[in-house]
């Protein structure tokens, strides 16, 4: 384990637990002005979560365990993938949990553990609010997969760091058709898995629509707050993650406080104008009909094929 | 004499006496039970002597006719002999109370247990091809007589009897006419001799022994088409029964073809091997497809061993394909993804069936519709369905999440190495592991989540009691070995390599990839998830205010308390991916509406049937079985059943020989 690594290991998980509401709360803002709205400002999202920490607990009759650590759960599987993913420093403080097939499997898990929550309620909400983001999860994997196959076999390895130093000693690579076909597969797959528009809408809660907000329905209080805010970390990852996939530079490659800082900037930079992006467009663009997203996913399976292909006959 | 000898002779001996015991005494389930545990013990410990280095071969020419029984245990098939070995110790626990039902005690179902388990510990060990089919035959004959054991329940249970009967003996038919093509070629029956004839065989010789042995061996491993068995079997028998089929039996499918098409005939070329890749790719969609539409447990566990079966022959055919083309480092790292993936479902699904049993023992269903909040009534039973079920979905940290990682890392380092074959085999193999995965988490979710979480959807939970001691003591005896192959793969990695017969992963807790670059550590891994549950939980405790939960009512949209038929099913959690699959299962909606007398506006009652066929079952088997109900009735014509005529065809028959003979001669 290098210092390099020890010093993301430390910062990685601090600036994603303090920027994801920032970011929620950014977007939020980009949205309120473009629709011609004062917007509740940046850090909204933070006052919410103190004052959900503040509330009581509730145990919803007729739950279990499942219900009560789920969150937990949901919040550690995106603390940790924070932790190994290289943002700031190119090293990672578990260099082999920060395996790009690890990554999407913790994400996953968390995902299941909400899901198996939402089952565990035994109300008609929960049950879809699962039932949904299971189906939508099985039909994002093999886009997930294929991409990373795509990414990966330039490199020879699915280890996140090796393919973060390698696209930066040979920059060229990102503009190669490889990358632009997996980066269009990932964005939408990235939209599918933080249930943004037009997969899922994170501020609706209309039955017919509902995804992520009918599983959650029945937490309150500090399991709330976990929830909300492992949902904004969810985001940010896979943001940080795509960022550094395709456009790893700032990112720190040696354990000075000058490169750690123009890390973080960078990062905070990158991942706040993907999210600005996102919110923008989010703007234009209306939801899916749930039977509708398939489609869209088989799209972008297609495209994450094609970069597959690319990367073995122009190799 | 060494262990792995000692051993083997111990799991016959012991295996022999309790059927023995069985046939002559009383049923004594307990007796049996713990006989059949400990020749699985015997088994295991023989296996791990054998994988250590102490392997054996022992020839009793005697005892068969013509070649003799011949018994050699190498690294490939003492692994196989540890897993049947392992899986056999925790159904023999758990059946000392399961099995003691008046069905279950019956001589001849007591006697097949026993008798079945010494049969799928010789198969792997057998030598020769007469030792092996008759190994062979055994096996299908024992688990033929545990399938029919609760014959009384229902005339399924004898379809499912007669499907697997014929289908089996099928199978046993084209592995027959398989091994004799090849033995023809070669001096004696002996594997060492088909060895040395499987190197100069023509290739269109070779290609026929492959694919006749192929056929019947995926037969036995429920591998699509020839999976049509597997889902009517595996529910209806006895659940320890299940488990020994499902997570010891298949594997010897995939046994049988690693045996011949690596071992005897020396891997051949790259079509072979794309076949069994297209094959295992079809299978692992399908079964998974299938098991999530699925809402009878077990056999939504029978169908989930297709999909697994299929992982481990995609595993199994890019080790073929990278062979072919000289990759023999990357073959080896094919091979022990698969052979680890195979193991791990063996641990997992034997929780899983043993654990199915338990609910349908205590509340009289496997209908994942009527069950729901089993967590308050059978802890225990829950917990162990959550860690196979865990183990089976490849998150981490299970089971199936390394050794499909190391299945991955073989495709994806395998499109440099094989050429324009490859370069199309493997995306298509990624894109259906990750789809067989997705599938997999939603099905698992859904089988935990619906069957044991919530509430209660029927009566029969509500009554629902944990089950006898001796049954959690199977399932534990399982989960355990599930947790720690989990989290400490590299304790069987160097048996599994063993049998690969290549060593391509090493380390001890970061497993690392020798040839290509690529390490995991499902340890670290598991402790870094724990270390931030920690860490986060510490955080609200100090953050968040410190009063109990409140227990309150549910949010039910101020309608008063919602009834239990409010409630999400398995048939409605699974209807988007039914949905999105439509043209793929073809599910068969009914709906009828019945309207009151008085008027047409008024509904009185709606009936919603869905059922989900199998469709490769009914394009495939249907017009096989109408040709013969066919052919069947027209020979009707022919028996009368005037002995006359019986006899005056004899006298036709007979004339036609000899003047065929006068003709020719």
């Amino acid at each position: 384990m290098s210092a390099l690594g020890v010093v993301g290991g430390v910062v990685q998980p601090v600036l994603i637990v303090a920027g994801s509401p920032l970011l929620v709360g950014v977007m939020r803002q980009v949205r309120a002005r473009l629709e011609g709205r004062a917007g509740a400002g940046v850090g909204q999202p933070w006052r919410d979560l103190r004052k959900l920490l503040r509330k009581e607990r509730i145990a919803p009759r007729g739950t279990s365990e499942v219900f009560r650590f789920a969150p937990l759960v949901l919040v550690a599987t995106t603390l940790v993938v924070a932790v190994v993913v290289p943002f700031v420093a190119t090293e990672s403080a578990l260099d082999p949990v920060a395996d790009l097939f690890a990554v999407v499997a913790l994400l996953a898990l968390g995902a299941v553990a909400l899901a198996l929550a939402g089952l565990d309620t035994g109300t008609a909400f929960g049950g879809m609010g699962a039932s949904r983001e299971m189906t939508i999860l099985a039909l994002v994997e093999p886009t997930l997969l294929v991409a990373i196959f795509a990414l990966s076999v330039r490199v020879g390895s699915t280890n996140l760091g090796t393919i973060v130093s390698s696209t930066l000693q040979d920059p060229a690579r990102v503009i190669s058709p490889v990358s632009l076909l997996a980066a269009v597969a990932l964005v939408v797959v990235i939209v599918a898995e933080t249930g943004r528009i037009p997969v899922d809408n994170p501020s609706t809660h209309l039955e017919l629509t509902m995804v992520h907000e009918a599983m959650v329905l029945e937490y309150a209080g500090p399991d709330l707050a976990l929830v909300e805010l492992a949902s904004a970390m969810r985001l940010s990852v896979f943001l940080g993650l795509l960022a550094n996939l395709f456009a790893p530079w700032g990112i720190a490659t040696e354990a000075t406080p000058l490169a750690v800082l123009i890390g973080v900037l960078a990062l905070m930079v990158k991942v706040g104008v993907l999210g600005g992006l996102l919110a923008a467009a989010e703007v234009f663009v209306a939801k899916l009909r749930l039977f509708r997203v398939p489609e869209l996913l088989a799209g972008s399976f297609l495209l994450a094929l094609l970069a597959v292909a690319a990367s073995f006959f122009l190799a | 004499m060494n262990l792995a000898a000692t051993g083997m002779a111990a799991a016959v001996a012991i295996g022999l006496m309790t059927a023995l015991i069985a046939a002559l005494l009383p049923a004594r389930p307990a007796l049996i039970g713990t006989g059949t545990a400990l020749t699985g013990a015997a088994a295991v410990a023989a296996g791990a002597a054998a994988l250590a280095g102490g392997s054996f071969s022992v020839v009793l020419p005697d005892v068969l006719p013509l070649s003799g029984v011949s018994l050699t245990l190498d690294p490939l098939g003492a692994l196989f002999v540890a897993v049947t070995g392992g899986v056999a110790v925790a159904a023999g626990i758990y059946s000392v109370s399961y099995a003691d039902t008046a069905d279950l005690r019956a001589r001849g179902v007591q006697t097949a247990l026993p008798v079945f388990v010494v049969a799928m510990v010789l198969v792997p060990a057998a030598a020769n091809v007469g030792t092996l089919l008759v190994c062979w035959e055994l096996m299908a004959l024992a688990s033929l007589v545990l399938v029919v054991a609760e014959h009384r329940r229902g005339p399924r249970v004898a379809s499912a009897g007669r499907w697997y009967a014929v289908m089996t003996h099928l199978g046993f038919v084209s592995v027959l006419i398989g091994l004799m093509v090849f033995v023809a070629q070669a001096p004696d029956d002996s594997f060492t001799a088909l060895r040395e004839a499987g190197r100069q065989l023509s290739p269109a010789v070779a290609g026929v022994v492959f694919v006749l042995t192929l056929a019947g061996f995926a037969s036995k491993a429920g591998i699509v088409p020839l999976h049509a068995w597997l889902p009517r079997a595996h529910p209806e028998a006895p659940s320890h029964v299940s488990a020994l089929m499902s997570a010891a039996m298949v594997n010897l499918g995939v046994y049988g073809v690693v045996r011949v098409g690596v071992d005897l005939l020396g891997g051949g070329p790259a079509w072979w091997w794309l076949l069994v890749l297209a094959l295992g790719a079809v299978s692992a969609v399908y079964g998974i497809l299938q098991a999530a539409m699925s809402s009878d447990l077990k056999r939504l566990l029978g169908l989930s061993t297709t999909e697994n079966m299929g992982l481990v022959l995609i595993g199994v055919g890019a080790a073929g394909l990278f062979a072919s083309s000289g990759d023999h480092a990357l073959a080896a790292l094919a091979l022990t993804a698969a052979l680890l993936h195979l193991v791990g479902h063996a641990a997992f699904k034997t929780v899983l069936f043993l654990a199915a049993g338990s609910v349908l023992h205590a509340t009289g269903t496997r209908d994942l519709d009527a069950l729901g909040g089993l967590r308050p009534v059978m802890p225990v039973t829950t917990a162990a369905f959550g860690v196979g079920a865990l183990a089976a979905s490849a998150l981490p940290p299970g089971t199936a999440f390394v050794s499909e990682w190391l299945l991955l890392q073989a495709l994806i380092h395998g499109l440099p190495a094989g050429g324009v074959a490859a370069a199309i085999a493997m995306p298509v193999a990624v894109a259906a592991v990750a789809l067989t995965a997705g599938l997999a988490v939603a099905t698992f979710v859904k089988a935990f989540g619906v069957g044991f979480l919530a509430k209660p959807r029927s009566d029969a939970v509500v009554d629902a009691h944990e089950s006898p001691l001796t049954m959690l003591a199977g399932m534990g005896v399982a989960a355990v070995v599930c947790v720690v192959l989990a989290l400490w793969p590299a304790g069987i990695l160097p048996a599994v390599q063993a049998a690969a017969g290549g060593v391509a992963v090493s380390g001890d807790v970061i497993l690392r990839l020798d040839q290509v670059t690529g390490a995991l550590s499902p340890l670290l891994l598991a402790l870094g998830l724990v270390a931030a549950v920690v860490v986060v939980a510490g955080v609200v405790r100090t953050a968040a205010v410190r009063r109990v939960r409140r227990t309150a009512r549910l949010w039910d949209c101020g309608g008063g308390p919602m009834s239990a038929r409010m409630e999400y099913t398995a048939t409605s959690f699974a209807e988007p991916l039914q949905r999105v699959f439509d043209d793929v299962v073809q599910p068969e909606l009914d709906v009828d509406v019945s309207h009151h007398q008085e008027s047409r506006y008024l509904v009185q009652a709606v009936e919603y049937r869905r059922k989900v066929p199998d469709r490769i079952e009914r394009r495939l088997y249907q017009p096989v079985l109408r040709l013969i109900a066919a052919w069947g009735r027209a020979g009707r014509g022919l028996a009368p059943g005037s002995v006359h005529r019986y006899l005056g065809y004899g006298f036709y028959a007979v004339c036609g020989v000899l003047i065929l003979l006068a003709v020719t001669r």
